[in-house]
Order: C-alpha cells, then sequence, then structure tokens
C-alpha cells in the first residue's frame, strides 16, 4: 500500500454536487420532447392508414354490393364493374405465370450460384436500375415493343409482359432473401451425402424456402394487382364489352379469356372515369372500384402473412 | 441459500488494512467516510428469473474491487446495477440500495444522465464511435454543453495522457478514425473516453478479454495508475488479473436456482490465499468453475 | 433422380463427370432467368433513348430547344420547350422531400429505438399496406379529400406582415386546390414506406454495443439518437432519400391527378404546377406515332430515364464510400 493518494493532474477533488440535481435539465427536457415527437410520428402512420380505411368504407358503403361486383359498367344507373374486375384478376394471373418462374429460377441463381464477378453485377446493377425506372417509362417501353412494332396492338398479353418486365426484379430479390434464409447447414449436409448442387437445391433449399417464397409471390401479387400507370399504354384504357364467359375462342378480340385482347383492369378504369369525369354515379364508382382495390391489397398483405407463418409453423412441426 | 453471513467480517479486516490510504486522501472523502460505493440487499431478476440474490458489500475510494466467480454467476449484471446500466433491459428490475457518496442511486429522483457521468463504464468488447479519435473523447465533454475549443483540446490531451494513448495518436487525432486503431489502442481510447467526462469510479466489464497479453498487460498497468484517482470495479474471468490488479476481491457463484450470489469478499491477498470459504478455495484452485 | 443414378454408376474418385453434370442445364436455365433482367434494361435503354432523340434527329429539333419555357405543340410553328416539366418534376418533387424525409426518418427512429414491441408489430404492417395501396387510389384520396380541403381553407392570399418591415411574405390562395402542394403533399405519404424502411435497416446496422457505450457516458438517447447514430447512419438515410426521390419524380398518375398541369414554370406553392410524368400520362394517347409532339414526349421520357438511372449510380456512389472508411 506505498500508493500516494495525490490527485491525478486536472481532477477537481471539490466535492460532487447531488446526484438528484437538476445539472442536465435541458438535454434530459430534450430528450423527453424527442421522444414524445418520435412517437408521434409513428402514432400519425396509423391514424392516416385507419382514417383511410374508415373513408373509403364510409364512401362505398351502399355502392359496393354484389351486384355492384358482378354487373357491367351502365351509363344510366350505378352498374358494376365485373369485366374491370375480371380483367385485373386475368392480367394478374397472368402476370404471375411469367414473372413466379423466371423470379424464382432468378433468385436461385442470386442465391446459389452467382459467384463474385463482374457479371454478377451487372445482374444486379439491372435489378436495380428496374427496379427505379418509372413505371410509366416501363409502361412506354411496353408500348413501343409489342404494341407498336410487334403491331399487338394494345393486349392483355404486351400488359401482362410490361407487368413483368416492371416487377421481375422485386420477384427476385425476394426469391433470392427466401433462399438466402436457408441455413448453410442444410446445404453442407445434403452435399456431404453425395447429392448434386441442383439435387440439394431442387429438395432441401427450395422445399425450405417455400414459406419465404410464397410471401414474396404475394407481395409481388399485391403490387401487380394495383398498378395502373405500366398498363395506360399497354393493356389500354377503353370501356371493356360485355364479356361473354363461355367464347373460349382465345383469337376472338371480345372473349375473356384471349390474352390478345384490350383489357382495362380497375385501377386503370379508375383513372380513365377520374379523367374522363363523365356520368352520374361518377364519384360512387370510383369509390366502391377504390374500396375494392383497397380490400385486396389488404387481403393480399395478410395473406402473405397469415400463409407465411402457417407454412412456416407446419414445416418446423413436422 | 444466503449469502449474507458472510459479509461483515471480511469487510472488518478490510477497513483496518486500508485505513491509512483512506486518512490520506482526506479531503476528497465525503461525510459517508471512507466508502465510495455500498450495496445493501441487492436482488436482480430478468423478468421472473432471479439474476442476482441479495449481494451487500462496500467499496473504497480509489481503490479496485474485482468481481470473480464463474460464468452466469451474476458479476456483470451486478457491475450494471452501478450506473443502472440494467435500466436498459426490458423487464429487469433492482431490488435493494445501491449508494454511491451516500446517496441511493435506485432513488427516481436521481438523474440517470448524472450518474453515468459520474460512474463510467468500459466494456468487454472496444466501442470505439465510428469517428475520429479526437471526437471520440470529446464526445461526452460535447454532450454537456462543453464546446469550448481550447477546453475541448486540453480535455482530450489530459484524457488521453491519462489513458496512456496520447504518445501513440497525438499525430493525428483528427483525421484517424477510433476504428482505425488496434484493439488494445481502442480499449484504452474507450478508457479516455470515460476519463473525459470526469467519473468518479470506473466500471470495467472484462476489458480485456477480447485483448493479446501484451495489451493485456498495458490495460492492467493503466489501472494500477488509474486506481490513483479513481475508484475501478473490475469484472474479470482472469484470476491472476484480480489477483495482480485488485486491493478487494469479491467471489460469486450461482446458487441451485441458478441465481448468482455473493460467496465472500475481502482483501485480494487473503481471497487468494487463504480465503474463509470453501467455495472460494475450491475455486480459486481451479476445483470447479 | 436421374442424376442420382449416374452418380451410382461412376466407377472410382477420378470417374468423368457424365454429359448432364458437364452442361449442367439447371445452372444454365437459373443464369438465364437473372440474366433476362439485363436483357430488359439493355432493350428498355435502347429503346426509349431512340425513341427520346426522334425529336433531334428526325424532327430537327436543335438540342438547346428543349430547355425553352414555351411548351406549344399545337402552334404553327410548334414549341417543345419541356423546362416546365423538369422544373415542375424537380419542384414537386422537392416539395415531397422536404415534407417527407423529417417525417420518415421520425418513423425509422421510433421504430428502431423508441417503439416496444407491440408498437413495432402495428406500425410496421401498417407501412407495408401504405406500399401496397395503389397509386390511383391515393390520387383519388387527393382530389376527393386533400384539394378541396385545400380549397375551402386557404382561398384568399396567403400573406406575412411585419410591423416596419411591411409585406415579408405573399403568395395567392388556392384557386381550385389542384396546386403544387397538392401534388408534394400526396407525394410525401407515397415515398414514406420507402424512405423509413431504407432508414430504418440503416439504423438497425449501428451496432448495439455503440448506443451503450454512449449511454454509459451519460448522454440522453436523444443525445445518442442525435449525434451518433444519425451520423453513423448517415450514408444509409441518404440512399434511403435518394430512393424516395426517384420514386416521386416517377410516379405518374396520382401527381397528374392533383397536380392541375398547367405547363407554366412552377410559381407558387398554392398554383397548379405540371410534371414530366403527368404530361406523357395526359398527352401520349392524344398524339399520333412519329409526329413531333409524340417525339417531344419520348423525350421527356428519356430524361426520366436518366433522373433513374443516374440516382442507381448516385445510391451506390454513396455506399461505396461507406464501404471505403
Amino acid at each position: 500500500m506505498t500508493a500516494t493518494a495525490r490527485p491525478a493532474p486536472g481532477r477537481s477533488m471539490a466535492p460532487r454536487p447531488s446526484l438528484r440535481s437538476k445539472t442536465s435539465r435541458g438535454s434530459i427536457l430534450a430528450d423527453r420532447v424527442a421522444t414524445v415527437a418520435l412517437w408521434a410520428t409513428g402514432m400519425f402512420v396509423l391514424v392516416l392508414l385507419g382514417s383511410i380505411i374508415v373513408h373509403f368504407a364510409v364512401a362505398a358503403w351502399g355502392v359496393v354490393s354484389p351486384s355492384f361486383l358482378l354487373s357491367d359498367p351502365s351509363g344510366e344507373t350505378l352498374g358494376g364493374i365485373m369485366p374491370v374486375l375480371w380483367n385485373s384478376i386475368y392480367m394478374l394471373v397472368l402476370t404471375m405465370l411469367i414473372a413466379v418462374p423466371v423470379g424464382i429460377l432468378g433468385g436461385i441463381y442470386m442465391s446459389e450460384y452467382a459467384p463474385d464477378n463482374a457479371l454478377t453485377g451487372a445482374i444486379r446493377f439491372a435489378e436495380e436500375s428496374i427496379s427505379s425506372v418509372p413505371s410509366i417509362v416501363v409502361g412506354l417501353f411496353g408500348l413501343i415493343l409489342f404494341v407498336d412494332n410487334a403491331h399487338w396492338g394494345f393486349t392483355a398479353l404486351a400488359g401482362a409482359l410490361a407487368l413483368t418486365f416492371f416487377n421481375l426484379p422485386l420477384m427476385t430479390r425476394l426469391a433470392e432473401q427466401a433462399l438466402r434464409a436457408v441455413p448453410q447447414d442444410e446445404r453442407s449436409a445434403s452435399l456431404a451425402l453425395g447429392a448434386t448442387k441442383w439435387q440439394t437445391i431442387r429438395h432441401v433449399v427450395v422445399p425450405l424456402a417455400i414459406p419465404g417464397l410464397i410471401t414474396g409471390v404475394i407481395l409481388t401479387a399485391g403490387r401487380v394487382f394495383g398498378e395502373a400507370a405500366v398498363l395506360l399504354f399497354t393493356s389500354g384504357l377503353g370501356t371493356p364489352p360485355h364479356y361473354n364467359f363461355t367464347n373460349f375462342d382465345l383469337t376472338s378480340p371480345v372473349s375473356p379469356w384471349s390474352p390478345f385482347r384490350p383489357a382495362t383492369t380497375l385501377s386503370v378504369y379508375i383513372y380513365k372515369l377520374n379523367s374522363e369525369g363523365l356520368g352520374a354515379f361518377k364519384n360512387q364508382i370510383v369509390d366502391g372500384s377504390a374500396a375494392v382495390l383497397i380490400s385486396m391489397v389488404l387481403l393480399f398483405n395478410l395473406g402473405a402473412r397469415f400463409v407465411g407463418r402457417l407454412l412456416t409453423r407446419r414445416m418446423t412441426a413436422s | 441459500m444466503p449469502a449474507t453471513a458472510v459479509y461483515p467480517e471480511p469487510l472488518l479486516r478490510r477497513v483496518e488494512v486500508a485505513a491509512p490510504v483512506a486518512a490520506a486522501a482526506g479531503e476528497a472523502v465525503t461525510q459517508t467516510g471512507d466508502v465510495k460505493i455500498a450495496t445493501e440487499h441487492v436482488s436482480i431478476s430478468y423478468s421472473e428469473k432471479v439474476a442476482v440474490r441479495d449481494v451487500s458489500l462496500t467499496v473504497q475510494p480509489r481503490s479496485i474491487l474485482a468481481l470473480i466467480g464463474p460464468s452466469g454467476s451474476g458479476k456483470s449484471t451486478f457491475l450494471r446495477c452501478f450506473n443502472r446500466m440494467n435500466d436498459l433491459i426490458p423487464g429487469a428490475s433492482v431490488k435493494g440500495e445501491v449508494c454511491l457518496d451516500g446517496e441511493n442511486v435506485m432513488d427516481p429522483q436521481v438523474s440517470v444522465v448524472e450518474l453515468r457521468r459520474r460512474v463510467g463504464m468500459v466494456f468487454q468488447r472496444p466501442n470505439p464511435f465510428p469517428m475520429s479519435i479526437y471526437e471520440n473523447v470529446a464526445y461526452g465533454p460535447r454532450r454537456r454543453g462543453q464546446n469550448d475549443r481550447r477546453k475541448l483540446d486540453e480535455l482530450v490531451e489530459t484524457s488521453l495522457k491519462r489513458a496512456a494513448l496520447w504518445d501513440e495518436v497525438k499525430d493525428d487525432l483528427r483525421r484517424k478514425s477510433g476504428l482505425a486503431l488496434s484493439g488494445g489502442q481502442q480499449q484504452r481510447l474507450c478508457i479516455a473516453r470515460v476519463l473525459a467526462t470526469d467519473p468518479d469510479v470506473i466500471l470495467m466489464d472484462e476489458p480485456a478479454s477480447a485483448l493479446d497479453p501484451v495489451s493485456t498487460l498495458r490495460i492492467e498497468e493503466l489501472m494500477r495508475e488509474l486506481r490513483e484517482a479513481y475508484t475501478i470495479v473490475i469484472v474479470t474471468h482472469n484470476m491472476q488479473q484480480a489477483a495482480r490488479v485488485s486491493d478487494v476481491t469479491a467471489f460469486f457463484t450461482m446458487a441451485e436456482d441458478r441465481a448468482g450470489y455473493l460467496v465472500e469478499v475481502g482483501p485480494t491477498g487473503q481471497i487468494f490465499t487463504r480465503p474463509t470459504e470453501r467455495l472460494t478455495e475450491d475455486y480459486i484452485s481451479g476445483r470447479f468453475g | 433422380m436421374a442424376q442420382l443414378t449416374n452418380a451410382f454408376e461412376a466407377t472410382g474418385l477420378r470417374a468423368k463427370p457424365g454429359l448432364m453434370e458437364r452442361i449442367d442445364l439447371p445452372r444454365r436455365v437459373v443464369f438465364l432467368a437473372a440474366a433476362s433482367m439485363i436483357a430488359i434494361v439493355a432493350l428498355l435503354l435502347a429503346f426509349i433513348f431512340w425513341q427520346g432523340i426522334q425529336l433531334f434527329v428526325k424532327d430537327g429539333q436543335p438540342i438547346g430547344a428543349i430547355f425553352d419555357s414555351t411548351w406549344n405543340p399545337l402552334a404553327d410553328t410548334p414549341e417543345f420547350g419541356i423546362l416546365p416539366f423538369i422544373l415542375g418534376t424537380l419542384v414537386v418533387t422537392a416539395g415531397a422531400l422536404l415534407i417527407s424525409t423529417p417525417l420518415s426518418v421520425g418513423v425509422a427512429l421510433f421504430l428502431s429505438e423508441v417503439a416496444p414491441n407491440w408498437a413495432k408489430s402495428v406500425v410496421q404492417p401498417a407501412l407495408e399496406i401504405f406500399v401496397g395501396i395503389p397509386s390511383v387510389v391515393w390520387g383519388w384520396l387527393g382530389i376527393t379529400v386533400l384539394v378541396p380541403w385545400l380549397s375551402d381553407t386557404f382561398p384568399n392570399k396567403i400573406a406575412i406582415s411585419m410591423p416596419l418591415v411591411g409585406q415579408v411574405f405573399s403568395m395567392p390562395g388556392f384557386l381550385t386546390g389542384f396546386s403544387w402542394l397538392a401534388g408534394s403533399l400526396v407525394l410525401s405519404i407515397m415515398v414514406l414506406p420507402t424512405i423509413t424502411s431504407v432508414s430504418y435497416d440503416a439504423f438497425r446496422a449501428v451496432p448495439q454495443e455503440l448506443r451503450t457505450g454512449s449511454l454509459a457516458l451519460g448522454t440522453t438517447r436523444w443525445q445518442t439518437i442525435r449525434h451518433l447514430l444519425i451520423p453513423s447512419a448517415l450514408s444509409g438515410v441518404l440512399t434511403a432519400v435518394v430512393l424516395g426521390m426517384t420514386r416521386a419524380a416517377g410516379e405518374a398518375l396520382a401527381v397528374q391527378m392533383v397536380i392541375g398541369n398547367s405547363p407554366t414554370l412552377p410559381a407558387a406553392i398554392t398554383q397548379p404546377v405540371t410534371t414530366l410524368t403527368s404530361q406523357i400520362t395526359l398527352d401520349m394517347g392524344n398524339t399520333v406515332f412519329g409526329e413531333p409532339w409524340q417525339d417531344a414526349l419520348w423525350t421527356m421520357s428519356l430524361v426520366l430515364l436518366i433522373i433513374s438511372v443516374s440516382s442507381v449510380v448516385l445510391v451506390r456512389l454513396i455506399n461505396k464510400r461507406r464501404i471505403g472508411q
């Protein structure tokens, strides 16, 4: 115990103020204010979403009914949105038929194969670029490529392909994330048993990633369903005719099943009604259509969550 | 298993031994005499699980207390109640009293901000901020409203000197990022950062466990120097380290319900040569833990 | 299972891999799927570029003429100055970012630093639903709620006067409500989820030890956010703002529905303006392929494309700097 208890240079030896002293009152007050402000921003999001849902619930009250969903538009009465709703679903299925396989395969490449080289860098750059290209420009690209140069005219297929272009990066990225989330051990275990890389992907990695992949598909679907700008100049914005669902002639321009016919979707229809501004029931029809769109968005979102959770639970339980 | 029974006797002996040192520091000692920190019946639990049970001990000013014991014995948790870092863990609750200079730091009126300025902490893994060496050290004082350039320069220099880092970094204080230093230097930077806020007490949670042997020795040397002006409480897994640097050693272990408790506390020499408790002896001699 | 059989047929560790294995068809297929994105981008760039330069190549407009402020495609000597649209896009986007950035970064900080678990588990799904709400719905909300509210609330001249100095600021009121401000407000909500989620990731990427280190020095949570987290996550937040900007500049329908579409230079936030996207949306259907008017619209799309590709490059530069540090 030879240490001399001299104060180190610069250390004041004056008695300390009480720990309850209010020396830092300013910064503590600032902290309180900031905490309240940050809570306010978070709650703002909830209040806004709540008011939007309530707004449309009120606006669509008395408009949305089975007959609204199931009848043709009409000039004189409220009519319905059946053909455009059908087109939205049709376009969704058509787009997903192309985008899902290509996106998942691309995701497999990016997650399992892609070496760290310039080509992979180029793919990532392309992925980011398409995601940032305005939807209207993607629509114009579809216009020039399919409608004008290929002489298809406004067709569902042109719209679906343009939508695929627009959403492929999202689908690929979500698939890549889902596949990357599969633990490396699972791959090693399979490879150690003598399985080839593709067998491992096909029988181990992809099945384990199914919940994530399905969530990705549903999220992409939600975006495809509401998109309008891509479709204005590809699948057209005319008023759809009365659809005869028994007409399976895929070459007929009026068959609801044909990919080679104009197909105005629900979102495009809202835009069209608003810009043309005709009809006594315009506001009701748009409110009703918007409410249907929002309900579908909620459905896709909750669906993605529910299915993802259900599948994860089932897979981890078995 | 009540652990308080071992409390009074070793402490009394400790007071005897340390009395001359405390007296020499006379004018700096507050009304509570030669006790810097005192805990009374401190129990800490996370949600339902008790992590530390009923610990009472005192720490002398300008001394080094080492907390040793097997992992899970609650040493780090206990250390963190001195500056109320446990407040940050959801569901953590502390019972009992922790007194700093006679004031209960658990009192709801105590300003945690003020407390942590008085009780600094150095962590297991060096955690310099992603900014220059200078800004790392100036971070604390700046947050207290110190913006005078000259005073800051001075403070940065004295803090770095006291942390034995000045000579190695003085040439690119403002250019070099704290992250660009070696592990041992980073840890001394973290010590300098704490010193700049002018604390009385420095808590060190296994400060050398992530460092190489040479850096470890430098940190230990530094602790011996700092002991002249600060009260230090260190958690360590390394018994040699506790024996080398500390004045007082407290031995923690786990009860059957996995709650940590204090077995005994006493002058380091005594704990390592003739511990009162069988458990301590077993641990010191490597029979368990 | 064919490959598995092949593997068993092979004898010895040095057996030559079978034909199937050497071709590795699956690898080629998945590569094509991923590389298709390169093809899409290349084609898109090529086509839009080719169409975008027709105004100069085929119609003989001097390149400088597009930076003129007169847009009059129907005159005897049509004028294709697209400056009002470029400036309109810039100011509406800037307005949206000014409103949205503090709000979104606030939400991100709330989620990463403040919110208890229950609040997180409600706010995060709410943001995801925001992302999903189609732009026509935002536009319609703008028309039916925001625009009437603006014109009802501020119909008259807005002026701020100070004693002695007199009038320091004056601005016409909303005539119809269709305005620059309406466009910026609608956009600010539309980009909120983008900016929030990217900056949230940036804040989460700051190691927990830094927060504890700062708090242990006796700083408040706000001081830690303000002086440690925000500087540490700055490049991530910048990336978020650039991505938000890209989305705002490229948004077409919602903006077109609420900004009034007047092809004049932006004057005040209460006045109608127009943007590149909204003019393209409005005019494309009224023009004929190959006529100068439509070529001017293609030039505008080329400008949009240049904005969006440069923002991708910008984001990459921001992030490269962070890694290089």
